[in-house]
């Protein structure tokens, strides 16, 4: 990654415009050709430096419901606990964190309902109580990183 | 949203077609006219349906190493005014109110911090800190030490 391929990360973290040559017009006005920008592109996508290009969707807009939950598992249950859970699709992350509460994930679902029926079967297979913190409000998001 | 927006974000989802036109690329897939393509994505943009079209970088690839759910016990009549202050810093990248659980769970405030070191994510924890001043009753910083599962999906 060299500096070019740091003001692309952060310039194309702001916005993307809707116009025919897009690619061209965000080139010009980086002082760059639209091929290379292209190219640069992707080979952060294939490397891994971008998880992603393109719009970001906003689920609960689309109708479908978002949650956090976690869960407390002991230690020895680690790895048994882990499989079931990431086995539901309706798991979308899920992160190993330092706490009491040791896993954390993100259920999507399309319907507020299928969560509460995914959070149910996931305490039944797993025998564990699912602490289900839905977002009450949202005060900022913005996933903006400087490269 | 109607059938044909879904098309498009199911079109969409992976990312944008990287062409020289990629509203036309996508339009040849989805048998529909550039003009519409263009216009139902700026129309999904002005109603937040699509947060916005961009980059989403690798955390880890940027050298953000420590990254942190900073959680917070704040009164809640408090809450909203305290949110948006924190929302406001410029390292935080997501701001919640969420349910506590007691006992298990007191905090009702989440806010992402992410710093290239240690010291870094600490000095963002003090200033929200600072923000929150008298009204935080108790805190918690809980890192992630493994990642278990990641699609494609948008965070919560």
């Amino acid at each position: 990654m060299d500096d070019t391929d740091r003001l692309i990360i952060n310039t194309l973290q702001t916005g993307f415009p809707i116009c025919d040559a897009p690619y061209n017009k965000v080139a010009e006005s980086l002082s760059l050709s639209e091929s290379d920008l292209l190219a640069r592109l992707q080979a952060l996508l294939a490397n891994g430096t971008l998880t992603r290009f393109g719009p970001l969707y906003n689920a609960e807009q689309m109708g479908g419901a978002l949650t956090l939950a976690a869960v407390k598992i002991p230690a020895e249950r680690f790895d048994e606990v882990t499989e079931i859970i990431n086995a539901f699709p309706e798991v979308a992350h899920n992160y190993a964190r330092s706490h009491e509460l040791n896993m954390w994930f993100v259920l999507a679902t399309e319907t507020p309902e299928q969560q509460q029926h995914t959070i149910n079967a996931i305490e039944q297979q797993t025998g564990l109580t699912v602490y289900n913190m839905p977002k009450l409000k949202e005060y900022f998001v913005n996933l903006r990183l400087e490269a | 949203m109607d059938d044909t927006d879904r098309r498009i974000m199911h079109a969409t989802q992976a990312g944008l077609p990287l062409t020289p036109e990629p509203y036309q690329t996508l339009a040849e897939q989805l048998g529909l006219t550039k003009e519409e393509i263009m216009q139902r994505m700026a129309a999904m943009q002005t109603s937040g349906i699509i947060r916005r079209i961009g980059a989403v970088p690798n955390h880890y690839q940027l050298g953000y190493r420590f990254n942190g759910m900073t959680v917070w016990d704040v009164p809640d009549d408090k809450i909203d005014g305290l949110g948006q202050q924190v929302g406001q810093l410029p390292f935080v990248s997501h701001c919640y109110h969420r349910p506590r659980h007691l006992p298990a769970w007191p905090y009702n405030l989440f806010a992402m911090v992410h710093g290239k070191t240690q010291e870094e994510a600490d000095g963002q924890i003090m200033q929200i800190a600072e923000v929150l001043g008298e009204y935080c009753r108790g805190r918690d910083v809980l890192y992630s030490t493994k990642i278990l599962k990641k699609t494609g999906f948008r965070s919560a």
